[in-house]
Order: C-alpha cells, then sequence, then structure tokens
C-alpha cells in the first residue's frame, strides 16, 4: 500500500531539485526509457531511510560532476507503482529493489547498482561509484 | 543531508540485505526486519539448499549480487538455533 502522499512529497522533491525527471505513468517512462540513444539513468526511488536516504544525497553528488548521464529520470517505487513496473521491464535481467540504480547507454544497462550496495555505505561512497561509472560511460568522445 | 528515515529505533541490521546461512545447509539472502524469541525474520528473500543439486552457494551468492535477489518468500522466519551466521550480502567479495 503507497504511503501518504504528503509523507513522500519530500523525497520527490529532493530528485527534482537534483535535475532528475519524475516519471510518473506507464507513458511517461516509456516516452524516457523507449528512445535508446544517449545514456540515461534510473533511479528507483524508496521511503526506506536505511538505504534511499543515503542513495538521493549519492545521486545527487554524483550529477554535480562535469561527465553525467545525458537524461535522469526517476520513479518511486511503492508509490507509483505502474511506472516503476514499466521501468523495470527495461531492465527485466535485474530483480526489482529499491533504491537502486539503473544505468543506459544506448538502450543497453551499462551498470546497475543494487540496494545491497547502498546499505550502509556513506552517500560519499556510493556517489563516488556512480561518478566512476559516468566517467566509464557517458563521456563525450572528442571530434578531432 | 536526506534525514527522511520512516523506521528508526530498529535493531542495526534492520533494513539490511543479509546472506544468513542454515545447519541444515540452507542459504537465505534477504532484508534483515528483526530477531525475536522466533527466529530471524527476513522479508523478499531468496533461498539456496547448498546440498541440492545445481549451482553452488558461491554462485547462487555470485549471481545475486549481480542480478539481485530471486524472491522465494516474502517473509521468511528462520528459528534462531538453525542460524549459523548473518553476514551483509554487501560486505561480501567473491
Amino acid at each position: 500500500m503507497p504511503y501518504d502522499p504528503r509523507l513522500v512529497q519530500p523525497m520527490r522533491e529532493e530528485m527534482v531539485r537534483m535535475g532528475a525527471k519524475e516519471l510518473t505513468t506507464v507513458a511517461e517512462v516509456d516516452a524516457a526509457l523507449g528512445d535508446p540513444e544517449g545514456t540515461t539513468l534510473v533511479f528507483v526511488n524508496s521511503v526506506c531511510g536505511c538505504a534511499a536516504g543515503n542513495a538521493r544525497p549519492a545521486l545527487a553528488y554524483a550529477l554535480q560532476q562535469v561527465v553525467k548521464p545525458d537524461h535522469v529520470v526517476t520513479v518511486f517505487a511503492g508509490q507509483d507503482i505502474e511506472a516503476a513496473a514499466r521501468a523495470r521491464q527495461f531492465f527485466a535481467d535485474y530483480q526489482p529493489s529499491s533504491p537502486s540504480m539503473a544505468l543506459f547507454k544506448d538502450g543497453e544497462v551499462v551498470h546497475f547498482i543494487h540496494r545491497h550496495q547502498i546499505e550502509g555505505r556513506t552517500p560519499q561512497a556510493v556517489a563516488a561509484d556512480l561518478v566512476a561509472a559516468f566517467d566509464r560511460y557517458c563521456a563525450k568522445t572528442q571530434a578531432a | 543531508m536526506s534525514g527522511h528515515v520512516f523506521h528508526p529505533g530498529h535493531q542495526e541490521l534492520h533494513g539490511v540485505t543479509v546472506v544468513l546461512d542454515t545447519r541444515g545447509g540452507m542459504t537465505h539472502v534477504g532484508r534483515f526486519h528483526e530477531q525475536n524469541d522466533r527466529g530471524v525474520l527476513l522479508h523478499d528473500a531468496g533461498s539456496h539448499d547448498t546440498g541440492a543439486a545445481g549451482m553452488t552457494r558461491e554462485d547462487f551468492l555470485r549471481r545475486t549480487l549481480k542480478f539481485g535477489i530471486r524472491v522465494d518468500h516474502q517473509h521468511l522466519v528462520v528459528p534462531g538455533d538453525e542460524v549459523i551466521s548473518i553476514t551483509p550480502l554487501g560486505s561480501l567479495a567473491l
């Protein structure tokens, strides 16, 4: 059962403040993830303070770096249930967990961060993983 | 920085994904909820029987680390006297 929307609103706003686009419907998910070109990070948001309370600041920090995905989108597990389920179909090889993050490059998942890779770690440590993935997969090649 | 925590005051491992090994040769991976007189309660747990044919415990854990938990039990209580060890999944190096 979803939490009271008023309780999760700050968690939504935290994502939007860092530049993520909220996807709350299946149509929005299809529009965002249906175009395979470029790099997109999908953040599966969660009310869980144990992990999401670190994951959101970690992403916020990582997005301050120069190299970052072309697009950052978010779905809210347990809240926007149909949108989250649809998003998970795009990375169906990975079992559902929240929070979690999937980095797409040209339609393929190139990096995935599960909940268990967030729990018990500092936002800085999780951010370091993200930054390394951004550097590896999101850097633009310079024309000669 | 975030500060939005919905479940303060729980046991240290509450909410953490753990590997729980039992005396009977089962390995369970799930989200620790609590340990009480009945045993250890895990949510969204996947299980592996070390004694059964097929993949080894290490392969089961490697697959889980890469692809996440294939859930066999939404809620699982493991009696306390069967528990050998409880280890955070994220701390494993395989």
